[in-house]
């Protein structure tokens, strides 16, 4: 592009001839650009530099947390929620043994072992309910419908089945649960870092 | 220049160039644009033309940053200064912007007088420009609106203090003054709507004001042109690029003073090779505000320094003084200032204007000195030609009548030792107030270093996590409620003993460890000032036995006392930071012998009760566990237990016991904050600040 047309950007100046004190007035627009420049930049980018900082941040990494005993879940298939409790740290605060969270507890009959699933919908991330009467699980946001176990009820606008968490019996008989979140709306589970 | 010359060019345009083209149609910008930049500067562009412009740049620096901090910041009364702590100290290059958006507002004001300064001398507020200057004048006020509700907005308490004293003045404004003060804090008390208040005024109404004001401002510049500066003698300029590039590299230097200003710290920890801190640069971050805790070094931001001087002159009218000093007298300078356009019109008005300004200038400048001297002239005073007069006062206690005596009633030897006295009077002041701000400064730092736990704030906020600090409170409890008795100093430091001469009750200054226990078992020292010298127990058994028993070389050997010594100390259970000096201490061996030895119902134990020796309470204190924290509180909250002194008790109050119905002297988390200063158990960095 041609400086001429470059100029026209802005505004519209007759084509004339070269005059001796054309260079000198390109100077003090250059000069005047990268001054003015500069110094409007600075704030801005002090600005975008902390603006950005979220970026730098990293949740927690998940751990098994306890949630309840065993004795709390009944061996009859009906998942239960509770809530998971961890220390948590909010920017500048921070809350010691605060509930951060819910998950579903279920055992089948006879079983020990107890199957957890994530109470957050996989896809928009409503917290999804326990419907009694129809033994399932519901999305109130979406309609979403999930078995007790977690798999999805066609139709659903789910894009897959509620997410299973991996669940320990600790000796004591507490139950932890490893604590994580998915991104949600995807067909795969992948975890948030 | 008319729109029409574009079919001048033959050229096609290219794709930009249509593009420009479309919406040039639709909106006319290129004439806009024209209008902005081809402006005629008569008698060419000036250096003195371009104060507007930079404060138009320093305005948009600030709502640049300003809305960033926004992004950041939380108004309330647990979150303030909270958050303010988190943008300085850990979010990625917080502590640039919030250091330049609080520099930037001390330039802004600097600013502010400068173009000021060049309107009026320039006379650029007549005809037609009156109203241009009316509108400026109330920018400034904008401005200075805005410099004051920041201050607060931290919630520190050099920003609490100084804007209860502000909210204060604003209260004497006749019948309506506590309205106003209760409007504007939110309610009868300072809190969450103060800062919520404050904030939306800082940053809404203010701001929003000032923009619209602004826009007027500058286009009822463009309306009537730039007021040259007379005579004309060069020929006329453009505004672009000739007064642009001016404007430009003015804006450039007032960024790059302000980013010196906030990086000066960091060159001259670099050139003494300390670590730079960024949270240490740019602006400073006081300890939370705390309404329960004195704050002496509380004075406005320096350019209303002035105005707390000035109230100053008026001290001893009492209200009608502040309420002259703070409303009526700037009342009637802004009224001058508004009238000048008016006052202008004769020439004489005009150099009137011209002296005025320079005067208040002048005057602001001289109030401001006078205030600085007065915080910080101990530190350029010499005070050693005034060691007479300090004598004399000392003798005399000021009184003239013993004074005169004194002097054998020289009368001009009285008026010029007065002088002095006035002299030794401020150069105390400012020693007190500087005393105050290293304080303030100190307190600021641990506040931070609190904040930064890696278990962070309570939910309560960060006042709580001072409140409950044993580093920071112990020693203002200890001044409080033991100094008037106990001596806190190190016996190794240069003035130990004029200060434990001047104590009633043994010296605390490391309680608990074997170098203070080897004292008290030394025959020199036990009764001396240090231990039981000056208490009622100088001569009582313990005493005795220690110059007595102690030196019998056949039954007490000294390694015998060495290992009473260590044993004693290992009871007190101290932070072994502070006994690795003692290594010994951790030597099994020596401690289960001294313990023997203390336990011996033939030795120690014949009066005192020690763990299981057996020893009735009630003759002297039980030693078990002596100098732990559980036994410190012990005879903190009642010394008159049995366990401890019982009816021999001296004159120690019981702190913690109180009659049923009444509250004790102090509560149990301030015994507790005592003792545990006393044993050096708070909260210590990983790593600490100097070696960051």
């Amino acid at each position: 592009m041609s400086k001429q047309s470059a100029k026209n950007l802005l505004v519209r100046l007759p084509t004339t001839e070269a005059e001796p004190g054309q260079r000198r007035a390109f100077l003090a627009k250059a000069a005047a650009i990268v001054c003015g420049g500069l110094a409007t930049l600075t704030p801005l980018a002090a600005g975008v530099w902390m603006f950005l900082d979220p970026l730098r941040r990293r949740a927690a990494t998940a751990s098994f947390l306890p949630v309840t005993t065993t004795t709390s879940v009944p061996d009859d298939g009906v998942p239960r929620q509770f809530a998971v409790v961890s220390d948590r740290i909010d920017a500048w605060t921070g809350f010691a043994a605060e509930p951060i969270g819910a998950v579903y507890l279920c055992r089948q009959q006879g079983a020990a072992e107890v199957q957890a699933l994530s109470a957050t919908c996989p896809h928009a991330g409503c917290f999804v309910q326990i419907e009694a009467d129809e033994n399932c699980f519901r999305c109130p946001c979406h309609n979403s419908k999930f078995t007790f176990a977690g798999s999805m009820v066609a139709p659903s606008p789910s894009p897959r089945a509620m997410d299973a968490l991996e669940c320990r019996l600790e000796k004591n008989g507490t139950i932890t649960v490893k604590w994580e979140t998915f991104y949600t709306g995807v067909a795969g589970k992948v975890t948030r870092p | 220049m008319s729109t029409s010359m574009s079919n001048s060019s033959k050229q096609k345009p290219g794709l930009l160039g249509q593009l420009a083209d479309f919406f040039d149609d639709r909106t006319g910008y290129r004439k806009l644009v024209n209008e902005l930049l081809f402006e005629r500067v008569p008698g060419g562009a000036r250096w003195r033309y371009v104060w507007g412009s930079t404060l138009v740049f320093a305005f948009m620096t600030q709502a640049i940053t300003g809305l960033v901090l926004w992004s950041s910041y939380s108004a309330g009364a647990q979150s303030a200064w909270e958050s303010v702590f988190f943008i300085q100290h850990e979010m990625t290059g917080g502590w640039l912007l919030r250091g330049i958006h609080h520099v930037m507002a001390q330039a802004m004001v600097v600013l502010l007088a400068l173009h000021l300064m060049q309107v009026v001398i320039d006379g650029a507020y007549r005809a037609p420009r009156e109203v241009n200057f009316w509108l400026g004048l109330v920018l400034m006020m904008l401005v200075l609106g805005m410099a004051l509700t920041g201050y607060l907005l931290p919630w520190d308490q050099k920003g609490y203090w100084a804007t209860r004293v502000a909210t204060n003045l604003a209260g004497l404004v006749p019948l309506l003054g506590p309205s106003i003060q209760q409007v504007i804090i939110g309610g009868p008390d300072y809190g969450h709507h103060t800062l919520t208040r404050f904030f939306a005024i800082h940053a809404g109404f203010l701001p929003a004001t000032l923009v619209i004001m602004l826009v007027v401002h500058l286009s009822l510049f463009r309306k009537h042109g730039l007021c040259a500066r007379q005579p004309i003698v060069r020929s006329d300029g453009m505004f672009w690029p000739d007064q642009v590039l001016k404007d430009a590299v003015a804006c450039l230097a007032v960024m790059a003073v302000v980013l010196g200003v906030i990086l000066l710290p960091a060159l001259q920890a670099m050139l003494a090779g300390r670590p730079i801190v960024p949270g240490d640069l740019g602006a400073e971050l006081g300890a939370p505000a705390d309404p329960s805790q004195p704050y002496a070094a509380a004075r406005p931001e320096w350019y209303f320094l002035f105005l707390f001087q000035f109230l100053k002159v008026f001290e001893g009218w009492g209200a009608s003084g502040e309420f002259l000093g703070a409303i009526v007298v700037p009342g009637v300078v802004m009224a001058m200032m508004f009238l000048m356009p008016i006052i202008g019109r004769w020439n004489l008005g005009h150099r009137f204007n011209i002296a005025f300004t320079l005067a208040l200038l002048g005057g602001i400048g001289l109030l401001t000195g006078m205030a600085l001297n007065e915080d910080y002239c101990a530190l350029w005073v010499n005070k050693s030609s005034l060691a007479e007069a300090e004598n004399l006062l000392k003798k005399t206690e000021g009184d003239p009548v013993k004074l005169s005596a004194a002097l054998g009633g020289n009368q001009a030897q009285i008026i010029a030792m007065q002088k002095q006295f006035k002299k030794l009077e401020a150069i105390r002041n400012s020693e007190s107030f500087l005393a105050a701000a290293t304080q303030a400064q100190m307190d600021g730092e641990r506040a931070i270093e609190l904040a930064g736990r890696p278990e962070r704030i309570p939910p309560s906020g960060a006042l709580e996590l001072v409140r409950s600090d044993a580093k920071s409170q112990g020693p203002r409890l200890f001044a409080q409620h033991c100094s008037s008795c106990h001596a806190y100093v190190d016996p190794q430091g240069a003035k130990a003993s004029e200060q434990l001469a001047k104590a009633s009750a043994a010296n605390l200054y490391g309680f608990g460890t074997a170098a203070w226990m080897r004292g008290l078992l030394d025959p020199a020292e036990v009764a001396g000032p240090a231990y039981f010298g000056n208490t009622a127990h100088a001569d009582d058994d313990m005493v005795n036995f220690v110059t007595q028993d102690l030196t019998d070389r056949d039954t007490w050997k000294l390694e015998d006392i060495e290992a009473v010594v260590v044993a004693m100390s290992a009871e007190s259970g101290l932070r072994p930071q502070q006994t690795a000096a003692d290594a010994k201490a951790t030597e099994a061996a020596l401690i289960a012998k001294g313990r023997a030895l203390v336990s011996d119902v033939e030795r120690c134990g014949s009066c005192h009760t020690f763990h299981d020796n057996g020893t009735k309470l009630g003759s002297a204190p039980d030693i078990t566990g002596w100098g732990s924290r559980s036994w410190l509180v012990g005879i903190i909250t009642d010394p008159t237990h049995k366990q401890f002194y019982g009816d021999t008790n001296d004159r120690m109050p019981s702190f913690g016991k109180a009659d049923p119905g009444s509250v004790p002297i102090l509560s149990t988390q301030q015994i507790e904050l005592v003792v545990d200063w006393l044993r050096g158990d708070w909260y210590r960095p990983a790593v600490s600040k100097a070696a960051r």
